[in-house]
Order: structure tokens, then C-alpha cells, then sequence
């Protein structure tokens, strides 16, 4: 039963991993950037939620979709303002650009929220489900629950819509997708909402689990070990990247030495790298020359 | 009755003068071809009126309306649809995806009927795909359905290209080298193509071309130009002849 315990507290977490994976994923795939920012504005998500529901008291069923619309409208004003600009502009100059944006989201929670861990206040914490022998939180349930719904909602969107479907076409060729008649520069935008949405989800999820302090997005360079396993720029992928490191990491920390299951991600990542350089679902063709 | 006015435009890039106060009309119905040697500032004259480029000075006037400025994906909705000189389709789908594509100014159902797969979005879907496959028999794609891009020879990819731009539902058509790449047997169904989208579905062609006989075969008027300048628009046999063409081609 502990092996099923382990299993189910590894796909919780796991899903927090996925979902930060597939905005970096998402970013990547449209613009050819990626964004080093991405944990950090899953961060600022909880922060959002906290503010309407601990401070403001807001209903949590109301401040859910209240903070993922305020978060993907960041997310367009970091597109419009900081990475337009940068279009064209050499890989590392964007890097540099998001891993500073991150350490600015980071200081700026700190001095608006404080830095002591605050806990989200949501209506299902401290219930249990109990399967058999295991016992399954409710606010793992609802990591679950919610990424599942999420994914299928993604799926959805990418497959039927003319949005969606405008965005991917947009990803794949940018001067082909203009004389089709989609707004290209909308569609980045459009991106970059998407993915501080999503965040914003992951952020909400996860914070009556771990505790919210301005340092939370380091998750992120777990979840860019999840994104690189699952095949950078496969959907698909981020997800089952991130949840095999979840998984990976519960086990590595019951059945190893300290200090392996932090170690954990980037074992997986290095190996993987090894046998399968191109990642679990690999899409990207090697470029042309 | 001209579709198209460009007059006196110019596009500069830092001191480079690419084009130089060119102008011409384009008549509805017609094919109009454009030739000129490498560097001449054709495939940079498709760039201004497909907006990609801004225009340095002078105005482009499409069916009645000013588009020296405006946005780029707008271009398609007005009833302009182009082709690349080396092809711009998206390689990891099919052909008949490429196609369905080229109707995406024509989608007017919302988000929330999408989502949900309503009827009135099936419909939609229907209509498309008969559009497509009406596309698919007139350019003889039947065989390359639902092959990815990715797998096809140039030829073909070329004449995807086309059939997606086509998809649009363009009044104007512009082709950038469409026969290059060819083998002279594509080359020749090609100038059967272009007729039939010319007179069938009465679109207005405007193509930069290198191969003279197309151009001749193909065209009603041609613009000869060199270094960005114009030479001359006439006939395709006056243009050949014109002696600035032939030392242009030829030098002196």
C-alpha cells in the first residue's frame, strides 16, 4: 500500500510540474523563447489568489477564475511591454531577459506580501479520501482533478477552435499563418496569456500543499527538467515528464539516501538526455541548415 | 477597371533604394507578370503589397481602399492571397490541413460554439472541407490528401501552396516564381492551372517569373524592371523586344 501511497502523492506533485512545464512548453513552441520566468509567475498566481481570498475574503469559487483571467492578463503585458521588443533578438538576450523578470517578480512578492510562508485558505483542505489503505488529501485530489480538466480543456481548445488552431499555425509558420489571415503578434500574446494562466491554475493548486513564500517558482527549474523529458515542444510531453519526475522523486525519497530526491529531476533529465537526447514525444524536427 | 494601383513606390533600406517610384495598375481579370533581372526589386514589389515591408514613399490602392498601411494578416480578408518563392506551408501537416487553414478568414462560428462541437460548427466544417476538396480536383491533388508536407517533392509542395492560397478565396493572386523547381512537364500543367484560375474562377494573378515562355504563354501584360526602376509594361512579345530588357538580361 505504501507503493500506491508514494504513486498517488508523486502524480500530485508530478501535475504542479506538468502544468508549469507545458507554459513553458507553450511559449516555446510559439515564439521560440523560453521563458525562465515561468515559476515565478505561477508564484505571483498564488500570491493573486491569496490577496482575493485570505485578504479580500473573496469566495474561493469566484477568486479561482478572477486570478487566472488577472494572470493571463499579465501575461500579456509581459508579452506586449518586455518580449516584443525582443523578437528577433539573439536566444541568450531573451534568457537573460525572463531569468531577470523572475528574480524582479520575486523581490517585488516579497516586499508586497512579505516573505514568511502563507498558507492558501480553500474550502476542501484537511479532508482525506481513503482508497483501500491509502488516503489521498483533498487538495491532492483537486491537483489532480484540476490538471485532468485542465488538459482536456487544452485539448479542446488546440483541436477545435479557430483560435486555437490559429495558434498553432502560427507556431508552426509565422509568414504563412499572416496570409491565412491570423494576427501572428495577437497570437503570441495570446501565448503568453495561456501560459500565466495555466501558472495561475498550478499556482492556486498547489498552494494549500506547499506553503506560498516568494521562492516557490524554483519549482520551475524542475518543471524545465519535466518539459526537456517530455520532448521540448510536445504538450503531451510536459505533462508526462513532469509526471514521471513527480513520481520519481516520491520513491527516490523514500528508498534512497537523503538528499536524492531533490537530486532526483535532473538524474532523470541527465539520463534521459543519454538514451533518448530528443525527449519522450519528441515533435521538434532538427532544424534546417 | 484596375484592382490594383501602386504609384510611385519606393522602399529604401538604409541606402539601399530596392524599388524606385514604380508604378503600375493591374486590371481585374488579367495576369500581369513581372520580370526583370536578379535584384531587380520584384519579389521585394510582392513584399510592399503583401505588407510585409513598409513603403519608403508612394501608395498602393487595392479594390477602391488604401493599403499602403495596413496590417499584415489583414491582407488576406481583403482578398489577397500570395505564394513564396520557396514555399511557406506548414511542413508537419497534411496537405488537406494546409488547405482547411486557407479558410480561416472564413470561420465565423464563436469560441463557445467551437468548444462545444455544435451543429452549426459541423456545418461550417462541412462547407469548408467540399471548398477544399472543389480545390483539390481543380489543382490534381487527389493523390497527396492527406500526406504531411514534409513528404512531398517541391512540385507539389508548390502547387499546395497555390491550392491553400486559392483556399482563401482571393480576388488577387500573387506567385512568386511558381515554376521554379519545376520540371518542364509541371511547368507546362502549370500555365493550364494558371489559365484555369484565371478564367474559371476569374482571380487576377500577378506573378514574378523567369521562365519567358510561361510569362508569354501565361500573361496579358508584362512589367519589365532593373536596379528597382521600371523599364516597361506592355505586351509580353513588347517587353521582350524592348532593347532596355535585353541589355538589363544581356548587358550591353
Amino acid at each position: 500500500m505504501e507503493v500506491l501511497q508514494l504513486f498517488i502523492s508523486g502524480i500530485s506533485q508530478g501535475c504542479v510540474y506538468g502544468l508549469i512545464a507545458l507554459g513553458f512548453v507553450l511559449i516555446y513552441k510559439a515564439t521560440e523563447m523560453v521563458n525562465f520566468a515561468q515559476g515565478d509567475i505561477m508564484m505571483l498566481g498564488a500570491y493573486v489568489a491569496i490577496t482575493f481570498i485570505n485578504i479580500w475574503d473573496w469566495p474561493f469559487y469566484w477568486a479561482f477564475p478572477a486570478t487566472v483571467l488577472v494572470m493571463a492578463a499579465v501575461g500579456v503585458v509581459l508579452e506586449r511591454v518586455l518580449l516584443r521588443p525582443m523578437i528577433g533578438e539573439p536566444h541568450f538576450a531573451v534568457l537573460m531577459l525572463t531569468i531577470g523578470l523572475g528574480f524582479v517578480l520575486r523581490a517585488a512578492a516579497g516586499a508586497i506580501w512579505g516573505n514568511e510562508p502563507r498558507a492558501l485558505q480553500t474550502p476542501y483542505v484537511g479532508e482525506v479520501l481513503r482508497l483501500g489503505e491509502a488516503v489521498i488529501g483533498y487538495e491532492n485530489l483537486a491537483i489532480i482533478i484540476g490538471t485532468t480538466v485542465l488538459c482536456f480543456l487544452m485539448w479542446v481548445f488546440f483541436r477545435f477552435t479557430r483560435v486555437g488552431i490559429a495558434m498553432q499555425a502560427a507556431s508552426q509558420n509565422q509568414l504563412a499563418a499572416f496570409y491565412v489571415g491570423i494576427p501572428v503578434k495577437r497570437m503570441y500574446s495570446l501565448v503568453w496569456a495561456l501560459s500565466a494562466a495555466i501558472a495561475a491554475v498550478a499556482g492556486i493548486l498547489t498552494a494549500p500543499v506547499s506553503l506560498v513564500d516568494p521562492l516557490i517558482g524554483f519549482v520551475g527549474i524542475k518543471a524545465f527538467a519535466a518539459a526537456i523529458v517530455g520532448g521540448f515542444g510536445s504538450m503531451p510531453g510536459a505533462i508526462i515528464g513532469g509526471l514521471l519526475i513527480g513520481v520519481v522523486e516520491q520513491f527516490a525519497g523514500l528508498y534512497l539516501p537523503p538528499g536524492f530526491a531533490d537530486m532526483s529531476a535532473y538524474v532523470l533529465l541527465l539520463v534521459m538526455l543519454v538514451i533518448r537526447p530528443q525527449g519522450l514525444f519528441a515533435t521538434m524536427q532538427k532544424k534546417k541548415v | 477597371m484596375s484592382l490594383l494601383a501602386a504609384s510611385k513606390l519606393s522602399v529604401h533600406f538604409g541606402g539601399v533604394k530596392a524599388v524606385q517610384e514604380v508604378s503600375f495598375t493591374v486590371r481585374e481579370g488579367e495576369v500581369f507578370s513581372i520580370v526583370g533581372p536578379n535584384g531587380a526589386g520584384k519579389t521585394t514589389i510582392f513584399n510592399l503589397v503583401s505588407r510585409i515591408y513598409d513603403t519608403t514613399h508612394g501608395s498602393i490602392v487595392f479594390a477602391g481602399q488604401d493599403i499602403t498601411q495596413i496590417a499584415t494578416h489583414k491582407v488576406a480578408e481583403l482578398g489577397i492571397a500570395r505564394t513564396f518563392q520557396n514555399t511557406e506551408l506548414f511542413e508537419r501537416e497534411t496537405v488537406l490541413n494546409n488547405l482547411l487553414i486557407g479558410c480561416h478568414i472564413h470561420r465565423k462560428t464563436s469560441l463557445l460554439e467551437e468548444l462545444f462541437f455544435l451543429p452549426s460548427v459541423k456545418r461550417q466544417e462541412l462547407k469548408f472541407r467540399e471548398a477544399v476538396e472543389d480545390v483539390i480536383d481543380l489543382l490534381d491533388l487527389q493523390s497527396y490528401r492527406d500526406k504531411i508536407i514534409g513528404s512531398l517533392p517541391y512540385g507539389v509542395r508548390k502547387m499546395v501552396e497555390i491550392a491553400r492560397a486559392l483556399c482563401t478565396r482571393p480576388k488577387l493572386l500573387l506567385l512568386d516564381e511558381p515554376s521554379s523547381g519545376l520540371n518542364p512537364e509541371e511547368t507546362e500543367d502549370l500555365s493550364f492551372w494558371l489559365e484555369d484560375i484565371n478564367q474559371d474562377l476569374g482571380i487576377t494573378i500577378i506573378m514574378v517569373e523567369h521562365d519567358m515562355n510561361l510569362v508569354s504563354q501565361a500573361s496579358h501584360r508584362v512589367m519589365a524592371l532593373a536596379d528597382g526602376q521600371l523599364i516597361t509594361i506592355g505586351s509580353p512579345q513588347e517587353v521582350q523586344s524592348h532593347p532596355q530588357v535585353l541589355r538589363a538580361y544581356l548587358g550591353d
